[in-house]
């Protein structure tokens, strides 16, 4: 099978794509690299469409390499890579829900994102009417004796994301999931393109708000990465300190929802002032408390406060001299663990196959953390370790959120210790003829990728694809056989984001 | 655990902690919402919070209210599953065309006497997402809104600052739908 640098040789280079290369590739290519995400040599990055062209972001899992391949289609028509790498699906889907391209030989030609509420179709293609009545969205058939379905959302009981999830169940055994996203879709790319990059550096921060950092951080560099320009060390500190207080956050959040939905509320009580912690530290040395729009384009919009080193650090310190207790409840309680261990297992070929970043990979053996590799500053002078289990189970997702917020901890730490005077921002020159960068940044939930292209100073086209595109169909798979009782808990251990998914 | 709950039986709560001052109004504020709640709507005040296409920033935070800091279950002020049981719909995103049924039906299903809150910058008029094709703008082109509540997302504070005064002006004349 082709190595990724054989696909690439293959095609023919795009200019200014930084810092991965891209190459325009004809059919028979981009049917070989869909033969090879087939059989696991490489991974999906990502998936994306433009009005008359598509791309695919690859990771050669042998040298770790990542590069982009496009293939024009005039006639508005490509070869489907979900008819050989399932993965592929729902952004296939999507591509044509926005585009209005077609793949041929799809498993699934329903449409995914657009409900038929749009009063268009193919709103960033050739806009085309809407279908004067849409057909009822068929969900796929369960046969069996004695089934019976479940349907869940939009609107859910607790105070979470809107989404819909089509149980059918055996008794109390799910035997099938299936899930209805789209709800949250606002448009963010449409909104994107002809933008300015400050414009777009505010929506880039705002596709999934627990992630506003992060995906902030995917956007600079992507933009950095496009115009060539290096961003102050101070500012690249600030940034991984902003990022690695957002994991901590989160993750803190995460573990003590996770053990309240399974009736643990003590854990949940803990946790959550820990979290408040980090929250009002983020406050008092950044101005606010999910740190949104500080990370932009060239740098920061604003130095961290004269006693934010110390906020931070003192909200560091109590977290680790509490945080060890907590981990300990957590291991010693027979009732906890019962809800958590063997419940909801991702099987690690699963994980490699979908290229599921984050706790969910971690948890399942994939080894990958964007922070390692590809890599980028300041994290390689840093120490830190990525914790991995074999598990797949929703005790397996939550001692690695455990292990990582030890390393946070360690990193914030180090950043702190590092830091340096000097600036924190170099201004914005960008030339009026296209370029374009990719990113790929490690939020808490896995990597984020950023792809856009710039011309004439603004934004032509901007793809940001979150961790969770490849981590809601494992939660599919996870749940089947669980019963239905424990579905909070399968759910709010993977914590995908709604909102990042459907843009 | 043991050990733990010893300690918190113990300690000082959280929210009565430290003399700061935005420590020393977060009690006051939701002392005086639960008392005017009560005289209002008798025993609590029960919301039912809906995400109509949010980036789930403003959902952390209304989270954020039931740690143990804000804790705004002690006043009778509590979250609840169904809008068959809400006083008040709480609801943030710049409402979604693909939610707009779902907010609309969710309105309808929440017994009279009713209050909407909106709350974040979106909820208000779609915020930076105003004028996509996906988005309605503002939870008030959907539903009437009684209230709303600005930031990107609100802090904790100013939402309980929000939801108190919203009691005042329900107090002050019937605005109940």
């Amino acid at each position: 099978m082709p190595a990724l640098i054989d696909l690439i040789r293959a095609g023919r280079r795009v200019e200014r794509h930084n810092p991965w290369r891209r190459v325009s590739v004809d059919g028979g290519t981009w049917r070989s690299a869909a033969s090879a995400l087939a059989d696991g040599s490489l991974s999906l990055l990502g998936l994306w469409g433009e009005p008359s062209r598509v791309h695919m972001a690859l990771l050669d899992n042998r040298t770790s390499d990542i590069g982009v391949i496009s293939l024009d289609c005039p006639d508005r028509r490509y070869p489907s890579v979900a008819a050989r790498h399932r993965p592929a699906l729902r952004p296939e889907r999507t591509i044509h829900d926005l585009f209005g391209l077609v793949a041929i030989e799809t498993p699934d030609s329903r449409p995914w994102l657009d409900h038929g509420r749009w009063q268009m179709q193919a709103p960033l293609g050739e806009r085309l009417d809407a279908a004067p009545d849409p057909a009822p969205y068929p969900f796929l058939p369960a046969e069996g004796d004695s089934l019976h379905q479940i349907a869940v959302g939009p609107v859910h009981a607790g105070i979470i994301e809107p989404g819909h999830f089509r149980f059918t169940a055996s008794g109390e055994t799910v035997v099938r999931l299936e899930q209805r996203l789209g709800y949250t879709h606002k448009g963010v790319e449409g909104l994107m393109a002809g933008s300015t990059v400050e414009q777009a550096a505010r929506l880039a921060g705002r596709v999934s708000g627990d992630s506003t950092v992060a995906y902030a951080l995917a956007f600079a560099q992507a933009v950095e990465a496009a115009i060539q320009i290096a961003v102050p060390p101070r500012a690249l500190l600030l940034r991984a300190l902003m990022a690695e207080l957002e994991r901590l956050a989160n993750h803190l959040g995460d573990i003590g929802a996770i053990c309240n939905d399974a009736s643990f509320a003590l854990m949940h009580a803990h946790c959550g002032v820990m979290r408040e912690r980090v929250l009002r530290a983020a406050d008092a040395a950044f101005g606010h408390r999910l740190m949104r729009d500080i990370v932009v384009p060239g740098g920061l919009a604003r130095d961290i406060t004269a006693d934010g080193s110390t906020a931070i650090r003192a909200a560091l310190e109590q977290i680790r001299r509490h945080f060890p207790s907590l981990v300990e409840l957590y291991d010693n309680t027979a009732s906890l663990q019962d809800r958590t261990v063997g419940t909801g297992i991702v099987t690690a070929a699963l994980a490699r196959q979908f290229a599921a970043g984050g706790y969910v990979g971690r948890a399942s053996g994939r080894t990958y953390d964007a922070r390692r590799s590809p890599g980028y500053h300041p994290y390689n002078g840093l120490r830190f370790d990525v914790p991995t289990l074999d598990d797949g189970d929703v005790n397996a997702r939550v001692w690695i959120r455990i292990r990582e917020v030890e390393q946070s901890l360690s990193l914030a730490g180090q950043i702190l210790d590092a830091l340096e005077a000097g600036p924190i921002k170099v201004p914005l020159q960008i030339a009026p003829e296209p370029c374009e960068g990719i990113a790929l940044v490690e939020g808490f939930r896995g990597d984020i990728l950023a792809w856009l292209r710039l011309s004439d100073g603004r934004i032509e086209r901007c793809h940001l694809r979150d961790p969770s595109w490849f981590q809601w169909p494992l939660l599919e798979a996870a749940i089947e056989g669980n019963i239905v009782a424990d579905f909070p808990l399968c759910n709010k251990s993977f914590n995908c984001s709604y909102s990042g998914h459907d843009l | 655990m043991r050990k733990l709950l010893l300690q918190s039986l113990f300690r000082q709560p959280l929210t009565e902690q430290a003399p700061r001052p935005d420590d020393a109004a977060i009690a006051e504020l939701a002392a005086t919402v639960g008392r005017t709640a009560r005289r209002r709507l008798g025993r609590s005040l029960s919301i039912r919070e809906v995400d109509a296409g949010s980036c789930n920033g403003c959902e952390l935070e209304i989270h954020a209210l039931s740690n143990p800091y804000y804790d705004v279950e002690r006043f009778g002020i509590r979250f609840v599953a169904s809008p068959r049981h809400a006083d008040v719909l709480l609801v943030t995103g710049p409402v979604t065309k693909n939610m707009r049924e779902a907010l609309e039906r969710t309105y309808s299903a929440t017994p009279d006497p009713k209050w909407v809150v909106a709350a974040g910058d979106c909820a208000r008029d779609g915020g930076c997402f105003a004028g996509s094709y996906a988005v309605v703008s503002g939870v008030s082109a959907v539903v009437p809104v009684d209230l709303h509540i600005p930031g990107c997302p609100p802090p904790p504070m100013t939402i309980l600052r929000g939801l108190l005064s919203l009691l005042e002006e329900v107090d002050a004349g019937d605005t109940a739908r």
